[in-house]
């Protein structure tokens, strides 16, 4: 089962001078975020800090300006509310929605709800992850696309369905899939 | 308080409102198994293991969380009730990794005890897939070994509510769910202080102190080397619990005779190191109070607290005392002083302690412990690893004579060995403090006001002429609130002390790990700390300036507190930390 | 703006209310004063999808090229509940059905139509087309049994605009409660009219407010539950976008009744729609000081915040609901303390589902003996079902409880289609389970459901037929609740993933018949000790399955065959030489090199073929779909 495969990926972190070699969920991209997303990120805090259970809406807004949850981000969030780091990441890891690893340009989301499932949604995901030779959560070398499966968009009358970015694909059968890729290649 | 009354398998209770159904059946002479569930820090309610039916409830109900109710009966230990907690001890075994002839646990388990108890047969009843895991042994002091974890939670209650760090903690949801650190970073490379309550509350083998046995056996069976051997004040109100004996055993005569079986050279006392602590610290105190220095002033003597300031209080460093602590000042004296004396070459010497605590291994590596021009101390071990050295040693608890510690580095005083309890690094420093600034004897050495194990306990004592306000706590989430109180103006201390394990040293996180259908219905704290009070009171020598030996150390060696030589030794310096490492 | 009075209140709806009553099914053939023409276009999630805000873009277009605006509204609605048609448009005052309309059909309905008034019947959805002229919508089958109360403005009004709602009577029944009820009575109508809740367990509604109001506070919580989860059920969702007034003004109602001035709605952040629509309405609803100080000058305070959920089903849970909007992980707690007692923040807590809320309005307006007249002795008023799966009318449908399983699948649903044969219909998603055919006249209600071994849950209807495997089906649910288990308890942490294990096991046919009780006895283990609601509930799928189809458990343990042909592992792909005519299309097509060409020899003569190699196989079925001889068939 791939629920199980190992996820472990090695990172090199640059400690006091000396490199450390450390065993962690840490993403293997390197963070690329910019002085204005702080700012923004720093005044959503600013904003949310005082109102009451104000953590998940922080990192739910955070993902929105990174769009996913690095370490970087997490710690400027653990810092700025007091709160360990390790809480936080407790949540991200418990919430679907919480990315650790950046997004492809383009994310495909198959439905496996039930209404989906019982029309054959899981051939036309098996389809997608063997055309683009990734598996769930993973995103194409190129950065182009990833793929996940989700529970219910609500568009069961049109199941199977998938969503890439914001264009929903409804009535799918696995050989339409090459065709609806090759539009945003 | 409304009074409720309950029936328990048929036996009435009455208890007060409140009470939970686990609490009421203990009343009636049951005890209901435990896993999860830890008095005040942790009732979640997870394990499952103390199901019991209550008459007219939908499924069965958590005795640890669930609260009596006028009229209620339940039945703990019913057919139903017995078969399935049988069956969730051989879930949690589907996911454990069940090589207990290996482990470091193995007779002292609670999930192996109840596997037995309940008659568990088949360790694979329900073989499936195993979470993957690997060992964390980045941190000085432990090992973390998620294969054994049954995700009860214990350690990261004791780690965020207790000591307010939260280090560790739940990731991932469902059968993937596990207690690590965030990103699965390294213990090492986060905040964790190294206390080591996570270990002391761990039913199973999946914390545990990195051992220093094998090393200590060694330098015992080197000819070249000349071993020597400390042990704190607390070890003695804890040591024998690991052979069989009540919580509050007094273990300090067989103990002493016990290591000079195991073959060290010599067998002292911390409590001298901590004699000297007092004499440099109140010294200290005095100085700041009189010339205008930083205070509060702060105690140092627990390495989890001060790791815990230099994380968490940055701004709060100069107000530790720049005194090592007992067990760094007793090694720098040894490896000065003691082998001057002896003759020996400091280099020969190998420094043992035996400690309550986990964090001493984390101390001894620090900078600017090495008064001696040698580190200070070289091993230190838990008391529980001095029980394993005397068991492995073949050494029988039952047939040691009571003997004494060797001299010079042997006396302690009533003061000393109060330290090993909350408040009493503060009433011993009074103490003496007190008889130097007012040059009197005092009639009574107690100062019972900083006794006990209140979280926050406070006092203010007119001294000649002058309101001292003193502090003292214990739990690092009690020591985080006092601070603040400190830093926000609202309190006006002069002398805190903390201590980093709740209840202080006796409770350290290297003491011997209590079952928790123990822990939940005895204040081992309080129990412990009494063997230390009544050591204190049958001890002729209460003072730590009375000790003679401390004495003749000043009047030989060091001159006096405070001295340059004494600064050389004895002191030390901190640095500032951070929460979180930057990427 | 300012806080409206209850007399400008009044105001809105006498002038909203004959231009919305245009739209009722009653009022079809009226006339409104404003427009000539109501054009209905859904937007909700389903519609959307499938593209009506083109349609609607297009309809503008084409409105102001034939200069129509100013006699014909566009209404940009909630689900019409008919989703497998969509995008669905309605034109008032006849009620003209279209369905799947593209963007190409709107300016020929806009010219014969809206201009020459007859409606374009061959875009209209068959049912209304009958020998004697079109029909309403509201006259189809899918329609015509069904009774819409929390449905009721789904598709009828725009939900963007709140005087539309108050021309629906909306915030009557708060304005009813502020200046003539006291908190006792609310409590005690909601008592009577029988009201459970609609999130799954079906807990009388007026009970649990009335331990709420019991506990002293000086801070209490309203909480609406809108983080739908369970796969197929989207009954909240539509509520939400179609009619998102109705659950705060139910949601004010608690307020004043529990003695609460904050509420929450816990709203799933997949519902990008409906979050919008509740986040406009809530604007709204404060310009109107209907929501704030000093609601409608009576001196009530009342407030609601949204929070969005991240992705975990086991936030659906009360407790974990209220853990999750505390900012922490979902994980539930031990009951007691029950939310009413201690709940959000610790503080007296009441929560309820986006349906439940959405019937309290019309119940404190028509009476508790309205709702009470609907439905049966123990569950009143009306239930709504996400019909899903093989059945032909997919949607959204109301109807009173009572109404039995086959006029559901049959006559609203449509039947099954492509003639299949009704296997099963599952409901309560992965906490409820499996309905054979010989309780299809059992009237659905609470303890009906319960009885036959599956539940109301938040109302999830899927339908199977003959092609699908109840082995695989437990199975699928059961991997939903292992990937949804919050993992806090032993016997859903683990438990549930031994039983999937067991199930995945008995699908690739390493299954022993043993196995089966095995599986039983760990199913009433987690039923009985896991923590929430969710653990409780999970092994239902694998116990009802295992009550009515234990055939086919038994097939694939002790045969090694799916009967459904679903379980790939105990399939077989086979030719049957005496159609085959060794074409070698299936040979090109396969991805795996596993067939070969071989002779056959026929009583007489000799013919090409082709054969199967079995370990090479990988069963996709691709040889089988191109066949065009039907020579290969699964077994």
């Amino acid at each position: 089962m791939d629920e199980l495969r190992p996820v472990t990926t090695i990172c090199y972190y640059d400690l006091g001078g000396k490199l450390h070699q450390m065993a962690c969920k840490v993403t293997t991209v390197p963070f690329r975020g910019t002085k204005e997303q702080e700012e923004k990120l720093l005044a959503v805090i600013a904003e949310l800090r005082d109102t009451p259970g104000a953590l998940m809406p922080i990192m739910q807004r955070a993902q929105d300006i990174y769009g996913y949850l690095p370490i970087e981000v997490q710690t400027i969030i653990a810092d700025q509310m007091n709160v360990p780091l390790e809480k936080i990441y407790g949540i991200a890891t418990f919430y679907a929605q919480f990315a650790l690893a950046p997004k492809g340009e383009y994310r495909i989301s198959v439905c496996l709800g039930t209404a989906c499932y019982v029309k054959g949604s899981q051939p036309v995901y098996d389809k997608i992850s063997e055309l683009l030779g990734i598996k769930e959560g993973e995103c194409t070398p190129d950065g182009k696309f990833s793929l996940e499966s989700c529970r219910c968009v609500g568009a069961c009358g049109l199941a199977p369905v998938m969503m890439i970015n914001d264009d929903v694909y409804g009535r799918l059968v696995p050989d339409m899939i090459p065709d609806i890729l090759k539009k945003y290649e | 308080m409304e009074q409720y009354t309950v029936k328990i398998n048929g036996i009435e209770v009455t208890a007060p409102k409140g009470t939970t159904v686990l609490e009421a059946a203990r009343m009636a002479g049951v005890t209901i198994p435990t896993l999860c569930y830890l008095k005040d820090i942790n009732a979640i309610g997870a394990c499952r293991i103390c199901v019991v039916e209550v008459k007219g409830a939908r499924g069965l109900c958590a005795a640890c969380v669930y609260p009596i109710a006028p009229n209620m009966e339940v039945f703990t230990h019913t057919p139903r009730v017995v078969a399935y907690r049988k069956k969730t001890l051989e879930l949690i075994l589907s996911d454990h990794n069940c090589s207990c002839l290996s482990c470091v646990r193995s007779g002292n388990c609670e999930l192996q005890a109840l596997c037995k108890e309940y008659g568990v047969e088949n360790e694979d009843a329900y073989a499936g897939a195993k979470n993957p895991s690997e060992l964390d042994e980045s941190a000085v002091h432990m090992v973390r070994d998620n294969s054994k974890c049954i995700l009860c939670r214990r350690c990261v209650a004791a780690c965020e509510k207790n000591q307010g760090i939260g280090v560790i903690g739940a990731n991932e949801r469902g059968f993937k769910t596990k207690i690590c650190s965030a990103f699965e970073m390294d213990l090492a490379d986060t905040s964790c202080v190294s206390c080591g309550q996570c270990i002391a509350v761990c039913p199973t083998g999946a914390l545990y102190e990195k051992s220093n046995i094998d090393d200590i056996f060694a330098a015992i069976a080197d000819p070249d080397k000349y071993v020597v051997v400390q042990t704190a004040p607390a070890v003695r109100a804890g040591l024998a619990e690991e052979f069989g004996k009540p919580i509050g055993t007094n273990a300090q005569g067989k103990m002493a005779a016990a290591l000079r079986r195991l073959g060290f050279d010599k067998v002292f006392d911390t409590n001298f190191g901590a004699d000297l602590t007092i004499m440099e610290e109140a010294n200290e105190f005095l100085d700041r109070v009189q010339n205008g220095g930083k205070l509060p002033l702060i105690t140092s003597c627990s390495p989890g607290w001060v790791k815990y300031c230099e994380h968490y209080y940055p701004e709060f460093t100069e107000n530790l005392s720049s005194c090592k602590s007992p067990q760094q000042m007793q090694g720098a004296i040894t490896k000065s002083y003691f082998a001057e004396k002896m003759g020996i070459d400091p280099k020969k010497i190998v420094s043992v302690s035996v400690m309550p605590c986990t964090a001493k291994k984390f101390e001894i590596g620090r900078d600017n412990q090495s008064g001696a021009g040698l580190p200070d101390m070289d091993y230190t071990m838990t008391t529980r690893e001095l029980a394993r050295m005397i068991k492995r040693a073949g050494i029988r608890w039952d047939d040691l004579p009571e003997e004494d510690f060797d001299h010079p580095l042997g006396e302690g005083t009533g003061a000393a060995v109060i330290f090993g309890a909350t408040g009493g690094v503060m009433e011993a420093a009074l103490r003496t403090a007190v008889e130097k600034l007012t040059g009197e004897t005092l009639p009574r050495p107690d100062f019972v006001e900083v006794r006990g194990t209140d979280a926050i306990k406070e006092a203010t004592y007119h001294v000649a002429g002058m309101d001292v306000n003193i502090c003292v706590t214990s739990g690092l989430a009690n020591a985080a609130k006092v601070l603040d109180m400190v830093k926000s103006g609202e309190k006006n201390y002069h002398f805190i002390e903390v201590m980093a394990c709740p209840g202080g040293c006796v409770n350290g996180g290297g003491q011997p790990q209590v079952h928790a259908s123990v822990r939940n219905f005895t204040d081992i704290r309080a129990e412990r700390a009494k063997v230390l009070y009544s050591l204190d009171e049958a001890n002729t020598i209460r003072k730590s300036h009375e000790n003679p030996e401390i004495i003749e150390l000043y009047d030989k060696f060091l001159g006096k507190p405070g001295s340059h030589k004494a600064h050389e030794l004895l002191h030390t310096t901190y640095v500032k930390r951070v929460v979180n490492k930057k990427f | 703006m300012h806080n409206i009075s209850i007399q400008e209140l009044e105001a809105i709806r006498d002038k909203m209310a004959p231009h919305i009553n245009f739209r009722h099914e009653e009022m079809i053939g009226k006339m409104d004063d404003n427009y000539r023409i109501h054009v209905c276009v859904c937007g909700g999630t389903g519609c959307t999808s499938s593209g009506s805000e083109t349609l609607i873009k297009v309809l503008n277009e084409e409105l102001e090229k034939n200069g129509l605006t100013d006699q014909v509204q566009i209404v940009k609605t909630g689900c019409f509940g008919l989703c497998a048609l969509g995008p669905i448009m309605i034109v008032h005052p006849e009620g003209s059905f279209y369905s799947r309309v593209t963007p190409e059909m709107i300016p020929e309905i806009v010219k014969e139509h809206l201009v020459g008034g007859k409606p374009v019947t061959k875009y209209l959805y068959k049912e209304t087309v009958t020998e004697n002229g079109t029909i309403g919508y509201d006259q189809t089958h899918f329609y015509a049994k069904q009774n819409r109360v929390a449905l009721r403005n789904c598709g009828r009004i725009s939900p963007e605009k709140i005087d539309e709602y108050i021309g629906t009577n909306g915030y009557f029944a708060l304005k009813k409660v502020l200046t003539e009820m006291k908190p006792e009575d609310v409590i005690q109508v909601l008592l009577d009219s029988g009201l459970r809740g609609r999130g799954g367990a079906g807990f009388p509604t007026g009970l649990k407010w009335k331990f709420a109001r019991a506990y002293d506070n000086d801070q209490k919580y309203v909480c609406c539950n809108a983080d739908e989860g369970d796969p197929g059920a989207f009954m909240d969702r539509s509520v939400l976008e179609g009619d998102p007034h109705v659950v705060l003004e139910a949601m004010t109602i608690a307020g004043y009744t529990i003695g609460a001035s904050q509420g929450y709605i816990y709203v799933r952040a997949e519902y990008p729609i409906a979050v919008k629509r509740l986040q406009i309405a809530i604007e709204q609803a404060h310009e109107y000081g209907l929501l704030g100080d000093n609601i409608l000058g009576t001196g009530f305070k009342f407030d609601i915040g949204l929070r969005l959920g991240a992705g975990a089903f086991v936030c659906g849970e009360e407790t974990a609901l209220m853990t999750s909007i505390e900012g922490n992980r979902g994980e539930p707690r031990p009951r007691p303390p029950f939310p009413a007692e201690k709940g959000l923040f610790q503080k007296p807590s009441i929560l309820n589902n986006v349906e439940t809320w959405a019937n309290i309005p019309q119940i404190i307006l028509k009476g508790a003996a309205w709702f009470a007249s609907m439905g049966t002795e123990k569950s009143k008023g009306t239930k709504v079902f996400a019909l899903g799966g093989k059945i032909n009318n997919t949607g959204l449908v109301e109807i009173p409880m009572g109404t039995t399983l086959r006029e559901v699948i049959e006559e609203i649903g449509g039947g099954i289609p492509n003639g299949k044969k009704f296997k099963a219909a599952q409901t309560g998603g992965p906490s409820g389970g499996c309905i054979p055919a010989e309780h299809f006249d059992v009237p659905i209600d609470y303890d009906n459901l319960i009885a036959i071994g599956s539940m109301m849950g938040s109302g999830g209807l899927i339908v199977m037929d003959e092609d699908n495997c109840m082995v695989d089906i437990a199975k699928f649910f059961l991997q939903f609740t292992v990937d949804e288990s919050c993992g806090k308890c032993t016997p859903c942490r683990i438990g549930t993933k031994r039983l999937l294990e067991m199930l995945e096991r008995i699908t690739k046919g390493q299954g022993k018949l043993e196995d089966l009780d095995k599986m039983e006895e760990l199913c009433y283990y987690i039923k009985a000790n896991a923590l929430c609601g969710l653990g409780q509930t999970a092994p239902n799928p694998v116990l009802s399955t295992l009550r009515y189809f234990r055939d086919e458990y038994i097939a694939h343990v002790v045969d090694k065959r799916c009967p459904a042909g679903v379980c790939k592992d105990l399939l077989k792909f086979v030719v049957d030489k005496e159609k085959c005519v060794g074409c070698g299309l299936c040979m090109r097509n396969c991805p795996a090199g596993a067939i070969t060409r071989t002779e056959y020899v026929a009583p007489g003569h000799k013919l090409a073929s082709v054969e199967i190699d079995p370990d090479k196989c990988v069963k996709c079925g691709v040889c089988m779909g191109n066949c065009k001889f039907k020579a290969i068939s699964k077994q």
